[in-house]
């Protein structure tokens, strides 16, 4: 048991929550940072999706990766993850069909994210089966953080509701308080996506 | 990785991570010791990577095909539960909280519209009525609503940003005013467009007239913020295309199925006439029972003799 939670392992998982975070210090995955995260629930949907399939093409192309020939490497794990979300999306829609259409907006996202195509490239190519597993939780988890950050903001300020819940008060838009349209617009999330970014690097300053 | 040695005075073979300075089980020094490179295949020859794409491909798309074909039924037993439950949600019916298949079967009446009157229809459910509504099969669902009024439901399609639109709209007995919506969508973005799917966005759509006084569909969807007239409802904030879609789709939807909505009307003109113009079924009324409802268009038209 050591062994599965050694250091190393260890560094695999939490790397990617902070210091190695794959939207803010990698810079993957901006593009559905920006589609999915004006409110709340679908960022969480989506970071978890993306923890879920991350996991397991890791483990995949991990298990794969002496045979794969190096000059369609790329095309392997293309195929690998494509073949994963359709089975799995297929199987949503067969066995719980309202998590399937929840979903289906998603599925084509998390296909093209760039997380997954990074992780198989940089990690899973090298690295054995469990490693590789942890390191995809732990990018997911570290993807899934950001767009809820994003998320929270930008539902907060452009809806004034969190989950679809009413939070600031009817009495603020009585006194001339409005909902930020801005907030809404995809161009807003690369905005507060910036200033994570900018939050991040001061507080790990010295790496 | 732990790399595989010889030790040729000995004959044995051990494991090492490196070329170790003598061997481990005779003690001969490193001169003797050859690594083992391991028979494996060269991965990067042409024959091995084209072997290993066509293998792949071969292995994923059997079991794509086998999922999709072993999943198939379920599935399309889902879609067809599905839309019923839609159907149902358009007419006040908490899709989430009923037993769909048998709510549907007490509440809902499947029919074709055709040369003027509807027909029970008995062939399988359908699940997409896009293609129908082009062959002019207009299906309309007669049915209760959860209120316990009549209502006709009616089956649109559409176009979003991202892809298709459909819809269902619940229609009151007199065929002029709406009674309830369900819309859905194939990819809407989530959280802007595929806010359509909310029932906040379908609610707006209760008891708003369909007919405006050129008899045209005049039911639409504005900007968000914006719907001023009766016949308009708020679109979707950062979703302009898509409740744009939306406004297409139930102007469309409904057209192609103006004989359906006007069609008690139709027989307005050659009646007597309508003494109260343009204003028929709301006050005054028709002097023939049923004659003229839901239809101000024909009563304008028709030079009323008195």
């Amino acid at each position: 048991m050591s062994k599965l939670f050694s250091d190393e392992n260890k560094a695999a998982f939490t790397n990617p929550l902070n210091l190695n975070n794959p939207i803010t210090v990698q810079v993957l995955g901006i593009c559905s940072a920006l589609a999915v995260t004006s409110q709340l629930k679908p960022a969480i949907v989506m970071g978890l999706s993306v923890t879920v399939i991350t996991a397991f093409s890791n483990v995949i192309i991990s298990l794969l990766r002496k045979t794969i020939p190096n000059r369609i490497r790329i095309i392997v794990q293309l195929v690998v993850v494509a073949a994963l979300v359709t089975i799995v999306s297929q199987l949503l829609k067969a066995y719980v069909y309202d998590v399937s259409v929840q979903l289906s907006v998603y599925v084509g996202l998390i296909i093209t994210n760039c997380i997954l195509m990074g992780r198989l490239e940089a990690f899973a190519m090298q690295n054995a089966p469990w490693p590789s597993f942890l390191d995809g939780i732990g990018n997911g988890l570290g993807y899934a953080a950001i767009l809820v950050i994003v998320g929270f903001f930008r539902e907060l300020f452009g809806f004034g509701t969190l989950f679809g819940y009413q939070v600031i008060p009817q009495a603020l838009y009585d006194a001339g308080y409005q909902n930020n349209g801005m907030m809404v617009m995809p161009a807003m999330s690369l905005i507060i996506v910036g200033l994570v970014i900018w939050a991040h690097r001061a507080y790990n300053k010295e790496s | 990785m732990a790399k595989k040695f010889i030790c040729e005075q000995c004959g044995q073979t051990f494991e090492a991570a490196s070329m170790p300075d003598k061997c481990p089980i005779c003690g001969a020094n490193a001169s003797k010791i050859k690594e083992v490179k391991s028979k494996g295949v060269n991965t990067n020859s042409n024959v091995y990577t084209v072997l290993y794409a066509s293998v792949m491909v071969i292995i994923v798309a059997f079991l794509l095909a086998f999922v999709a074909s072993a999943l198939k039924q379920t599935q399309e037993a889902n879609v067809a539960n599905d839309t019923k439950g839609q159907i149902l949600s358009a007419l006040g019916y908490d899709k989430a909280t009923i037993d769909v298949a048998a709510v549907y079967a007490e509440k809902v009446q499947d029919n074709v519209f055709e040369a003027g009157e509807l027909k029970p229809y008995d062939g399988n459910f359908n699940t997409t009525y896009g293609g129908l509504i082009k062959n002019g099969e207009l299906h309309v669902f007669t049915a209760t609503t959860a209120e316990g009024e009549l209502a006709y439901v009616l089956p649109v399609v559409g176009r979003g940003l991202w892809g298709g639109l459909w819809g269902y709209i619940a229609v009151n007995e007199t065929k002029d005013k709406v009674l309830g919506t369900y819309f859905y969508h194939e990819s809407e973005t989530a959280g802007l467009g595929a806010r359509i799917g909310e029932k906040w966005f379908q609610d707006q759509f209760i008891g708003k007239p369909i007919f405006g006084a050129e008899g045209e569909v005049a039911l639409t969807v504005t900007k968000a913020g914006a719907a001023q007239s009766e016949f308009e409802v708020d679109g979707v904030t950062g979703a302009t295309l898509t409740s744009n879609g939306v406004a297409a789709m139930v102007k469309d939807g409904l057209t192609a199925y103006k004989d359906f909505l006007g069609g008690a009307a139709a027989e307005c003109p050659s009646k007597a006439g309508c003494p109260n113009k343009g204003m028929c079924p709301n006050e005054g009324g028709c002097p023939d029972e049923g004659g003229c409802q839901g239809c101000p268009k024909a009563c304008e038209q028709t030079d009323v003799e008195q």
